[in-house]
């Protein structure tokens, strides 16, 4: 009975006007050229200007348009896509401009020359060099700091979302929080006051995975308690119903199931706490030269490798910072990539 | 291998919550025990205490005596992992480990308790899916995921999986309530085979069911939402579907309640 009143209502049709697929981008073509040519006219030269303008004319002509063929809430909603849509491009654009940038200036000094010596007799002023040392120093020290944090972070998720009852957990979970918010600089400070000042130990690539290790704990932590709270709790009984104990249960099944999740959980805090500089430069201090041993004497590393580079201010010095930026970043992006194929792989599976 | 399981006095907490007030019944061995009864009324909390499965619910505890033969589960020095060897559990929803293959799934119960002879494994793992029925239609597929198979096998293979440990009682908590007519048809002939061999206690919705596959019933109740839940009568099942001596449980079961 409620349709009989409704649809004479209606109008009885399901059919409206409906404008064709290619209109948001003739919209999005013809709002950019406006854009373009007020901006010529008034004559400004920015190019944010002619964007913001074009954005502006985007969002809306596609709401005038639409409103007056289509109706009200199919203008409505045009307007919702083209505020995602420019919200989407405003995101992208740094990012773009950023890989486009470091491309651009890195590839001119980066070759295999490059990445296979270190500064040991180029002055910074000369071209030539490379960042063979700063790199073995960046893969030694994340190498230990992950040594590190990876176990601690893992057990104390483990601990958390399994045992944790209770006002130890709850103290547990309050640092873990207050950890994640240190300032890097302070957890460098942290570890140079106890380990260099009190303890007398020299700078070396150990101390500054001590500080790294402070970073990514928490992360660590964080992320792991996230992947294990998915992992269903009919899983844990059904193991536990078969008599299987709880311990073993938490290594047979509920870390199996959530293994992808995690290891995306730990690479992500790699690649954080790659490009960490300032505990490095208090812990590590850097050094031109070539230096394995992580455990004695200053060590170089990627992001303080840029730091110096670029303070040394001359030309060649500049297209190295760049270079080893461009390493940097291709670095932490195959972690990134690594981390995703190991989800996949992990990932439970459910074909056929 | 089947053995009885005596109960008295038991009362079951969420907290300070009494969910089970004073239940004793006996189920006997070699027999199906059917709980029937409203939602909340602590059917399957009960069976969850059959199993020490209650307590590892935050905030579970038991009160009372449950009696495995001669064996009180609650008594002082009682292992609840060994006792869940003894008295093993299928749940509501199927949930085979999704990280698996079909034969890891059976064999887990043995694997992650340390028995690990390769020739032995396939033995067992053949035995409890033929003991399943679902031998046949997953023979050429054991190494693929559980998780592949329709709900029904998936359930089976859960009963594989509980079997294979070789309990003395089996525990079902609503086996069929995800599955279809007649996955469930199958599940129903495989209880009537497994009786045989293991005493089973099964909770359900389905009244049908229970005048089906029970050689017992019993029914529980409570007074009001809130309330904890009791146990109204157990009987043969027969007599409780025909002429049960208590009118709550018939007014239930002719629909005539709640």
């Amino acid at each position: 009975m409620s349709h009989a009143t409704l649809s004479p209502k209606r109008g009885g049709t399901l059919r409206g006007a409906t404008l064709p697929k290619w209109f948001p981008w003739a919209v999005a073509v013809g709002s950019i050229a406006a854009g373009l040519g007020i901006s010529a006219a008034a004559g400004l030269g920015s190019s944010i200007q002619w964007a913001l303008i074009a954005a502006v004319l985007f969002v809306l002509g596609s709401y005038a348009i639409s409103a007056r063929i289509e109706g009200r809430r199919q203008a409505k909603d045009r307007v919702a896509t083209s505020l995602v849509w420019v919200a989407f491009i405003l995101a992208v654009i740094p990012l773009a401009s950023l890989v486009w940038e470091t491309v651009k200036r890195g590839v001119q000094v980066l070759d295999g020359y490059f990445l296979t010596h270190s500064m040991g007799v180029v002055a910074d002023t000369e071209p030539g060099g490379g960042i063979y040392h700063a790199i073995l120093g960046t893969l030694e020290q994340v190498g230990l700091a992950t040594l590190f944090s990876v176990p601690i972070g893992v057990l104390t998720a483990i601990y958390l979302v399994e045992y944790g009852r209770g006002r130890l957990a709850k103290a547990v979970t309050f640092f873990v929080d207050v950890m994640t918010g240190i300032p890097s600089i302070v957890a460098g400070l942290f570890v140079l006051s106890l380990w260099v000042l009190i303890l007398d130990m020299g700078p070396s690539g150990l101390a500054g995975a001590f500080a790294l290790c402070i970073l990514m704990i928490p992360v660590v932590v964080r992320s792991t308690e996230e992947m294990l709270k998915l992992v269903p709790n009919e899983l844990r009984e059904a193991s536990l119903a078969l008599g299987v104990p709880k311990w073993r249960t938490i290594l047979k099944v509920v870390l199996p199931t959530s293994v992808g999740g995690i290891i995306t959980g730990v690479m992500l805090a790699i690649a954080r706490i790659t490009g960490e500089t300032a505990p490095v430069l208090l812990l590590v201090w850097g050094t031109d030269f070539i230096n394995a041993n992580p455990f004695k004497d200053p060590q170089e590393s990627l992001p303080m490798y840029i730091y110096l580079q670029y303070s040394a201010g001359s030309d060649p010095a500049y297209d190295r910072a760049w270079a080893a930026a461009l390493t940097l970043i291709a670095f932490i992006m195959i972690l990134n990539l690594l981390a995703r194929g190991i989800a996949r792989w992990k990932a439970p599976k459910t074909g056929r | 291998m089947a053995k009885r399981i005596d109960v008295s006095g038991l009362n079951a907490y969420y907290g300070s919550f009494l969910a089970i007030e004073d239940i004793s019944m006996t189920v006997e061995p070699r027999s199906v025990t059917a709980f029937i009864g409203p939602s909340g009324c602590g059917k399957s909390t009960f069976l969850r205490t059959l199993n020490r499965m209650h307590e590892v619910t935050p905030g579970g505890r038991v009160e009372g005596k449950v009696m495995l033969d001669d064996e009180n589960l609650y008594g002082a020095g009682i292992d609840p992992v060994a006792v869940r060897r003894e008295v093993g559990m299928v749940f509501q929803r199927p949930n085979p480990f999704p990280t698996m293959s079909v034969y890891d799934n059976v064999a887990a119960g043995l694997r992650l308790n340390g028995k690990f002879k390769k020739s032995e494994l396939d033995d067992v793992v053949e035995k409890s899916l033929k003991g399943a029925n679902l031998w046949n239609e997953v023979k050429d597929r054991l190494n693929k995921p559980g998780s592949g198979l329709s709900g029904g096998q998936q359930q089976r293979l859960c009963i594989a999986r509980a079997i294979a440990v070789e309990p003395n009682v089996l525990l079902m908590d609503e086996p069929c309530s995800a599955l279809d007519p007649i996955s469930t048809l199958a599940i129903e002939d495989l209880i009537g085979e497994l009786k045989e061999r293991f005493t089973i206690v099964i909770v359900t919705h389905n009244m049908q069911q229970a005048a089906r596959v029970s050689d017992r019933t019993a029914f529980f109740n409570l007074a009001a939402v809130g309330q904890p839940g009791k146990l109204i009568e157990i009987d043969e099942t027969e007599r409780i579907f025909s002429n049960p001596s208590v009118q709550a449980t018939e007014d239930y079961i002719s629909g005539r309640f709640g």
